[in-house]
Formats: C-alpha cells, structure tokens, sequence
C-alpha cells in the first residue's frame, strides 16, 4: 500500500462519509491531506485528537475524519474547544475555521483565546470569501474586489490574520498556501506541537466564488498566483514594504514561549488548596 | 446554589459577570479550583455557554449562570446544546426588560424565553425555585435532568429568591440523589451515539475515551453524521421531543397546598409563590377557601397538575412578575370548566401577599 493509501485508511472515515461536499478543485481538500500527514508525523494517537469547526465549507472539515469530531456555531468553535481543553488538557485541540468564521463572527473569541494563551491550535482557512453563503465579502477580502454583495467593489480595508494572531499574543503563528503543501505539513506539525495557543493561517483558493466573481481563473490558475506571490519569511526581512504589497509572507511568523493558560490554572488550584486548608 | 452544582458533581464554570448573577461566579471561582474543577470568566456569554458545551463534551459537568441579557446571547448554543444533545446547566436569574432594563430588581420575564427562545422546534426543560432549599435541590435536580435526558437544563431564578438568605441545613452529601450520564457498553465500533432506545436517551460517550463521534448542530444520522434524508430527519426531531414527553412524570414538580377543598387557586412559581401562600393563609383566615399550585418545573408545563386544580376550583389566579406569560398557558389547558385570572405586576417590586388577598376579594 503505498503512503498516501494508508493514511486514508487510517484516517479517513473512509466507508461512512464520502463523497464530501467541496466543490471539485477546492483548497479545502489540500489542507485536510496536509492536516493528515501533520498529525501522522506529530505521532498522537486517534483518540486523543479533538477536530473542532466551525460553520462554512472550511467548517465541514472534521465530519471526514476519525478523531473526535465537534462542528459547532458559526463562529464559536474557539469557545467549545476552550472548553474541550480545560476540562481534559490530556486531549489535543485543534480547530478549523474559516476567514468569516474566525476573524469576522468569531473575531472576539479568536483574540481572546490568543491572548489566554490556551493550547489548542488554530487552522484559518483564508480563501478570502464567504464560501458556503454564495460568495459574500469577508474582512479578509481585499479592497476593491468584487463579491456577490460588494457588486461595486469592496470600500473595506481586509484583516491580516496572521498579524492579528501575533499581536493577540499568539506563541505560534505561521502562514502557507495550499499551492506549497509541504510547507503547509510543516507549519501544521510545528504548531500542533507548541504548547500554548499556535495559528497556521492557510491561504486557499475558491474559484468556485471568489475566483468567479473577480474572473481569476480556474482553481488551477488560482493556485498559481499563490505561487506567484508567496515570499518566504526570511526572504521578506531584506525586502521593502512596496515590493511586498502584494505578495503572501509564508513561513513561520512568530515562534516564542509564554506561560500556557492551563499550567497558570494548576498553580492557582495549588492557591486556592493551600487558602482551604488554612 | 452553588453548593448544589459541587454536589451534583458540577467541576466546570465559564460566565461573563452580569447583575444579579455575578455571585456565583465570584464564589465558583473560589470554590472550583481547590476541587481540581475549573472556572474560567470568558468573553461574553456567548463564548460561555461554548466553553460549558465543550467542557461537557469531554465528560466534565458543568454550567454558566447569567441575566437576561447575557441569556440572549446565549440562545444560539442553547440550541447547539439540544440539538447535540449535550448536558449543561444555565442559571437564569432573570431581570425585567426588554434590553438592559432594570439590572437590579426582580422579574420572571423570561419564562417565553426559557422555551422558544432558540430557533426551531425544541424541547425545553425549565426549573424554578423560591426557596434557597430550593435554589439547592433544583440545581441538584437540574444537573440530575440534563445528565439523565442529555438535554441543557434551564434555572430560572429571580433577583428576591437569588439574594435571599435563609438558614438551611446542607443534607448530607452522600443522601443527595446524583445521576451520571449513561456511558455506552458496546466495542467502539457499534456505538451509534444518536440511536432511539426505549427512553429515548442514547448512551454518551466522553471524548478521549475510545468512541470517536461526530457532533454536530446540524441535523444528523445515528451516527451523528449530517443527513438531509426525511426518513431520518423525522424520526431524530420527533425523538427529541419523545425523551422528555415520554418523562412528563419523573420531570415534572408541583405542589399543592390546600387545593382540595380550594374554589380559588392560585398558580405561582418563584419568588411570587411566597406571597401567594401567605395570602391564602390570610384568605382562609377571612373564610375564602384558597388554595395554591406552586410550580416547580416550569417547563415543560405541568398540564396535569393544572386540570388537577381546574377539576376543583371555580377560579384559577395566576399571580406573575411579567405581563402574563405562565397564564397563557393556564388558559391554553383550561377548557372553559374555570375562570382564569390575571395579576401583572413589572415596575420591578415584588407582588405582595396583600396585594394577591386584594386580587382575590375581587374576582371572588
Ligand atoms: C449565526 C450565523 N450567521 C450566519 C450563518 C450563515 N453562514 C454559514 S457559513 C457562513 C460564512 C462562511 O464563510 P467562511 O467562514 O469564510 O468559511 P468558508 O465557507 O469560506 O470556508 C455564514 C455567514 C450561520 N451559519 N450562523
Ligand atoms: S464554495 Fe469555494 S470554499 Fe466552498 S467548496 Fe466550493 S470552492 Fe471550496
């Protein structure tokens, strides 16, 4: 059987619910296999993963997987995993979310759960759109795109994801494109493994509605204009800020070390036992 | 209540503070760590009731305690909740509105809210309390509920009942009555986490702990997978519902005083069932035969013990801290054979036992 084969078998829920819904050529699908090869590689065992999701294509992730799989509101998977986390810190938390889901509706929670430094992993899909709703502008949208309700263009400035991770205090922050799939595993891996709260912001492609809709091709097509302009972080240093306007900084953002919200937790459990007995 | 929720096994507690509800979180917040539980003041409410959901999911019972407005929020994952089939707990300790309204004064202006305050058609389960024993025995009872029906259960609370103080002795622990969800038996393998049985119920499983599963707010499969196929989506609704009409019985909580021989019930619940009892003292004192139905449970609502008193009495009077929301559904079981009287009170005062003595000289 060769690598690939396996990893279905093994991780995919294989017999029960495919075909998926994505449409055919869609980013989604890399991001799952790169999510497969990631969480082979980090070595835990089925069980002890928790896939949350939120709602949009993005969110429908989890439901082809074998793990323990939770889909919750739009917007809202950081709050149930926060959850998930404190009450069992034995399991491992990683959650999927769309650019609407994370940073528009679930905007609040994603700082929050940056700033608590909570260790569960984050996994933004950024195709730039409401996909699942038919293709409306998201805050990751860039200025002057067209959407099926910004028919005149786009007046809004986009969020950055990745740089509102990192000043929302997040340990880990690293950013790929589904077209580099290999750098993609490799973030993955990395923060699945950081301690505390680690976000891989995953630049895709929906040709399907964002690639319609502002006439840029083909998902293949879509694919190679990531390819185009993604620059590597270590590149980007020596780079000027004109020269980057328009190019994807790929690579490991942001990799430092801060006291994990359930480690503080268990110091103040020792407290509050030591104040009881007294 | 507090004390209630350790008992019952309660170790997790997500809230965002919020007049008159704060109390508990403040203590929880002591409390919980020195029994390795956890509490957590999240963003909003919204983000609370997601923690709690997930917090349970992985097998820790747990709750979130709020006022109206924090109770809106929370109606979105209050269906999650039914939908998915996830115990929790939800104090409510309600406060007069709409919007902000009055912060600090008691209402029972959420009881619509409690039952279709999320979308779709759901089953509710709603306790009320108007005693601290009571405050202790029903979050004791509403863990006990949402663990044994899998299904989040409402407190509803009032400001007067929520910041009483009265002397109660704690039962011993070990008296207290605790129920813990079903855990399945079956190999992995054959666990149909969402599967009918003959309560209705299916075994839960705790993530981590071999059965991986799929939960979702979506409409699903035994599985717990999505489905759009009506044969399964008839028959996954109308088991919702089933697992709690099915328990009408063990759910429902009522008591009757005087009611016998009454030809005026009074129908109350919360803090306004304090009143009501002393007014029918006060009313048998003047020869009027009143008795009174204190309802317990709130919803699902106690038809049965409601045409119980309608059998007896002429006039039913339903004494409430909002604009009428319980005697909608008194009038709804009555079939004509009673007068149903109102008594409406939402300055944010409680109702006074003269004030229902005055309500009943005047529909006698
Ligand atoms: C409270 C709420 N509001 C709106 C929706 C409708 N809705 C479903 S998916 C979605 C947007 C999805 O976009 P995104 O998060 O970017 O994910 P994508 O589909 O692009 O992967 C919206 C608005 C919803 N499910 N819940
Ligand atoms: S609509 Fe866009 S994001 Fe959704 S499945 Fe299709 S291509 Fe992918």
């Amino acid at each position: 059987m060769g690598e690939a084969t396996k990893l279905i078998y093994k991780y995919l829920r294989h017999d029960k619910k495919f075909p998926h819904v994505w449409c055919p050529g869609c980013g989604i699908g890399i991001l799952l296999g790169a999510l497969i090869r990631a969480i082979d590689r980090t070595g835990f065992e089925k069980d002890e993963i928790v896939l949350v999701s939120g709602i949009g294509c993005s969110g429908r992730l989890p439901v082809y997987v074998d793990f323990n799989t939770l889909h919750t509101t739009h917007g809202r998977a950081l709050t149930f995993a926060t959850g998930v986390k404190l009450a069992k810190p034995s399991l491992k938390v990683i959650v999927i979310m769309g650019d609407g889901d994370a940073v528009a509706i679930g905007g609040n929670h994603f700082i929050h759960a940056a700033r608590r430094n909570i260790d569960v992993t984050s996994i933004i899909l950024n195709n730039s759109i409401y996909g699942m709703t038919g293709g409306q502008y998201s805050p990751t949208t860039p200025y002057g795109m067209r959407s099926s309700t910004t028919a005149y263009s786009n007046i809004e400035q986009a969020f950055k994801i990745s740089e509102l991770a990192v000043t929302a205090g997040a340990v880990f922050v690293g950013r790929g494109t589904v077209y580099q799939a290999k750098l993609l595993d490799g973030l993955i891996e990395k923060a699945i493994l950081k301690p505390g709260f680690s976000v891989v912001e995953v630049i895709a492609h929906c040709h399907t509605q964002y690639g319609r809709q502002n006439r840029l091709g083909n998902a293949v097509e879509m694919m190679e204009w990531q390819r185009d302009h993604a620059v590597a972080v270590e590149k980007a240093a020596g780079m000027a800020p004109e020269a980057l306007q328009d190019k994807i900084v790929i690579g490991v953002l942001v990799d430092k070390e801060l006291p994990v919200y359930q480690e503080e937790y268990e110091m103040i459990r020792e407290r509050a036992k030591a104040t009881a007995t007294r | 209540m507090v004390e209630g929720a350790l008992v019952a096994g309660c170790r997790f507690f997500a809230g965002y503070p919020i007049t008159p509800a704060s109390e508990i979180s403040e203590i929880l917040s002591i409390k919980l760590p020195r029994l390795d539980g956890t509490f957590i003041q999240m963003e909003d409410e919204i983000a609370s009731l997601g923690a709690v959901i997930g917090a349970s999911l992985a097998g820790v019972k747990s709750m979130t305690a709020t006022s109206g407005p924090g109770f809106s929020l929370m109606q979105e994952n209050l269906g999650f909740a039914i939908m998915a089939e996830v115990p929790c707990v939800i104090v409510n300790v309600m406060r007069g509105g709409p919007s902000t309204g009055l912060p600090t004064f008691p209402s029972q202006s959420d009881v619509m809210q409690a039952r279709w305050g999320t979308h779709g058609d759901h089953p509710a389960i709603a306790l009320s309390a108007s005693t601290v024993r009571e405050c202790y025995e029903m979050t004791v009872k509403a863990f006990n509920l949402s663990e044994k029906f899998r299904t989040p259960v409402v407190l509803l609370m009032d400001e007067v009942v929520a910041h009483m103080r009265e002397k109660m002795v704690l039962p011993d622990e070990d008296d207290v009555e605790v129920f813990n969800r079903v855990k399945p038996t079956v190999p992995p393998e054959w666990y149909m986490p969402y599967e009918d049985t003959p309560r209705g119920v299916p075994a839960m499983a705790n993530f981590g702990e071999g059965y991986r599963y799929h939960v979702t707010g979506l409409t699903h499969d035994v599985r717990g997978f999505p489905t759009s196929r009506p044969d399964e989506i008839g028959p996954f609704i109308a088991r919702l519902h089933r697992k709690i009409s099915q328990h009408f019985s063990e759910i429902q909580m009522a008591e009757f005083f005087q009611t016998e021989d009454a030809e005026i019930t009074i129908v109350a619940y919360g803090c306004v069932a304090r009143s009501a009892r002393r007014a029918m003292i006060e009313a048998r004192e003047r020869g009027i035969k009143v008795g009174l139905l204190k309802l317990v449970t709130i919803w699902p609502f106690a038809r049965s013990a409601v045409e119980k008193v309608l059998q007896k009495s002429r006039i039913l009077l339903v004494p409430e801290m909002n604009m009428g929301q319980i005697s909608r559904e008194v009038k709804r079981v009555n079939p004509g054979v009673a007068k149903v009287f109102t008594l409406n009170k939402v300055d944010g005062t409680i109702i006074t036992p003269e004030e229902i003595l005055n309500r009943i000289t005047e529909v006698a």
